[in-house]
């Protein structure tokens, strides 16, 4: 009997030997003359645990982790009489980590094929679509309402209305542009489903395709995630194959068809005008809005711009119910968030949950707290635009609102955690400096500001008139907020002031800082 | 690996761009495709790119170096690029970063006098739960610490 193995090819996966262990697994099963059969998937996203391989057996998929390429010898031998090993991780549905997730998004990544239709067919794969085709462009775009979807990438802006609004301009031509220049640090979530299962990223965009008449779409990907552009490109061909995307999408009338294009290490083309400039071969200068790009996007023509992960949502709220998706969650934050764990944490990974968990569970409870088992003292969410949480905050519920009303964001779902010896004024000083590496220049605030931003914060830390420069510092954070053309220039403020205002003794200032607010 | 790439030869680069020009937005395609073969973007090909895309010079030239990707010189026989956003930071990627400078005796953004290797910063691999993060060549190291790191120097000084 053949053995089944479930070996990652995710980047994260690789990047800790997951190849090698694979190549073992092969070379091992060789010599002795067993009978092995490996599948190369995405990850399950316990990536403390990676490489986490997994094999089949009557009871279901039985997983081992962390793997070397020292244990495969031993495993392959526990494997086939089923016996124990000091790595055996169980049934790997019955994990408490992946149990307690809800994952609608990620139901199939680290499960599936990444690179075969069949398998992503065979997980109910495609089922929106064909449901998506009978419907045309009222019935869908009444489901994505329903369903209360709101853009992932970070602003929350609400799906339906963006895609309504393209759906009634009128056009010769429209577009559908996928934002997977997932730049924020502690954010991999886009990475991991272009990965894992990148057919699901191509079924929302060919759904959006038919629901606003647009016939060609772009996937923008950093060139940070190789990994990524392969899986998609051969995921893209596969699709094309199958008759799924084309001239007639599944066998329907409507036409939709798609392509990679590769990013060139701009962290502001993850805004959606900048991202826009660049894929029409420009510098990825920021756009002032209006107009919207759903009215004069991607070469002037109404376009729908989304994250990866809102596109990723699409086919459960289209084959499973919009009012299943919008059932879980809280207030105006509706469905669940494949939120990351990142940074110093003991548990890391990719972790889909209904809105509404505070972030103390998240960080404690799921997380474990820190690799190095020294306290938590800060958290920042949201990427590096995102603020900087005290363990006071931690009872703040993880949803756009409840993140909002104590000046932070949840941004694309990143959270790095930092333990006791961090110095909170050196992150003040990294968001001002990279702001200034990668601002694109057109806005003032934002160019100038970050420069500036840098020398005060270089001048607090060095003890130089504290109290006057940290008051320049506060004037700057809010001409730069309210000032700055795009959310670079204006959310760098977010992990400035909330360093300065939740961590005033790395500043060397008094917390008089409560009540400037 | 950088010792695949071609010799800079204005027929291979126009070869290069008649096979990218019919693309909606060709430019950062082509400038990618130029980098792939040459290991980077010749001066010399700026005007060509320009004059098939009908373009300025200046246009083009603003683009090129906009992105951080594009190079406008060879990199060393290795190029090291190590992650300095705030998930490795959080996870010891500062000291990592300046173990790895005083190794290689560069700072990041430099290649040794040798030309074997070149040290970058990268802002993010999207690597953030097995961090610190690099990558070697194209190849990708999670779970950095002061050995690993010792083990691709010496890699990447072969």
């Amino acid at each position: 009997m053949t053995l089944r193995l479930y070996v990652p090819r995710d980047a994260a996966a690789v990047s800790v030997g997951a190849d090698e262990v694979a190549d073992a697994f092969e070379a091992v099963a060789a010599e002795r003359n067993i009978a092995v059969e490996i599948i190369r998937t995405g990850s399950r996203g316990l990536l403390w645990l990676e490489p986490m391989i997994e094999v089949a057996t009557a009871e279901g998929r039985v997983a081992f982790g962390p793997v070397t390429e020292a244990d495969v010898e031993s495993i392959l031998a526990a494997a086939a009489s089923n016996g124990a090993h000091p790595l055996r991780l169980g049934v790997t549905d019955e994990i408490p980590w992946l149990k307690r997730q809800t994952r609608l998004t990620f139901v199939r990544c680290g499960v599936i094929d990444p690179r075969s239709v069949e398998d992503y067919r065979a997980h109910d794969g495609y089922k929106g679509l064909e449901r998506a085709v009978t419907l045309g462009s009222d019935g869908i775009l009444a489901d994505v309402k329903t369903s209360g979807l709101r853009g992932r990438g970070g602003a929350g802006f609400p799906t339906a209305i963006k895609w309504t609004t393209v759906a009634q301009t009128q056009a010769d031509q429209k577009y559908i542009v996928c934002n997977a220049d997932e730049g924020d640090s502690g954010t991999f979530a886009d990475r991991m489903i272009m990965e894992g299962d990148p057919f699901v990223v191509i079924e929302g965009m060919t759904i959006a395709g038919i629901a606003v008449g647009a016939t060609r779409g772009y996937i923008y990907i950093r060139s940070e995630y190789p990994h990524a552009v392969e899986a998609m490109n051969a995921a893209i061909v596969a699709a094309r194959k199958a008759g799924y995307l084309g001239k007639s999408v599944a066998g329907s009338k409507f036409a939709f068809d798609m392509e990679v294009r590769v990013g060139a290490g701009a962290y502001v083309c993850g805004e959606e005008t900048s991202l826009l400039e660049s894929l029409e071969g420009r510098r990825g200068l920021v756009r002032a809005k209006p107009p919207l790009p759903a009215h004069h996007g991607l070469f002037g023509k109404p376009t729908v711009i989304n994250n990866v992960l809102s596109f990723a949502a699409i086919p459960f709220i289209l084959n499973n119910g919009a009012q299943a998706y919008a059932d879980f969650g809280m207030g105006r934050s509706r469905g669940t968030m494949p939120i990351q764990l990142a940074g110093n944490i003991k548990y890391g990974g990719l972790f889909e949950v209904a809105f509404g968990i505070t972030l103390g569970e998240l960080i404690d409870d799921i997380g474990g707290g820190t690799f190095t088992d020294r306290p938590v003292r800060a958290v920042q969410v949201g990427g590096p635009l995102g603020a900087y949480f005290p363990r006071a905050l931690f009872d703040t519920p993880f949803e756009y609102e409840s993140f909002a009303a104590r000046d932070g964001l949840i941004g694309h779902g990143g959270i790095v955690v930092f333990d006791d010896t961090v110095d909170m004024s050196k992150q003040a000083r990294f968001a001002m400096e990279f702001c200034a590496i990668e601002s694109c220049g057109k806005c003032t605030p934002c160019r100038i500001g970050s420069t500036r931003g840098v020398e005060t914060i270089d001048k607090i830390r060095a003890g130089n008139k504290t109290a006057a420069n940290i008051a320049v510092l506060e004037d700057l954070c809010q001409t730069m907020k309210f000032g700055s053309l795009c959310a670079l220039g204006g959310f760098t403020p977010y992990p400035v002031m909330s360093a300065l205002k939740n961590f005033p003794d790395d500043f060397g200032a008094a917390p008089r800082l409560q009540a400037a607010e | 690996m950088p010792s695949a790439y071609e010799a800079w030869s204005p027929e291979r680069g126009a070869e290069i761009i008649a096979a990218h020009r019919q693309l909606e937005g060709p430019t950062i395609v082509i400038l990618h495709a130029v980098q792939d073969a040459f290991g980077y973007v010749p001066e010399p090909v700026i005007p060509m790119i320009a004059e098939a895309l009908n373009l300025s010079r200046a246009e083009v030239h603003g683009v090129f170096t906009f992105y951080h990707d594009f190079r406008h010189e060879p990199a060393g026989r290795h190029v090291l690029k190590l992650c300095r956003a705030e998930a490795c930071q959080a996870a010891g990627g500062d000291a990592l970063a300046a173990h790895a400078e005083k190794k290689l005796g560069i700072p990041l953004g430099n290649t040794t006098a040798d030309g074997r290797v070149t040290l970058e910063p990268i802002y993010c691999l999207g690597l953030c739960a097995t961090a610190p993060s690099a990558m070697l060549d194209g190849k990708l190291v999670g779970r950095l610490d002061t050995k690993r790191i010792d083990a691709l120097v010496s890699e990447a000084q072969r």
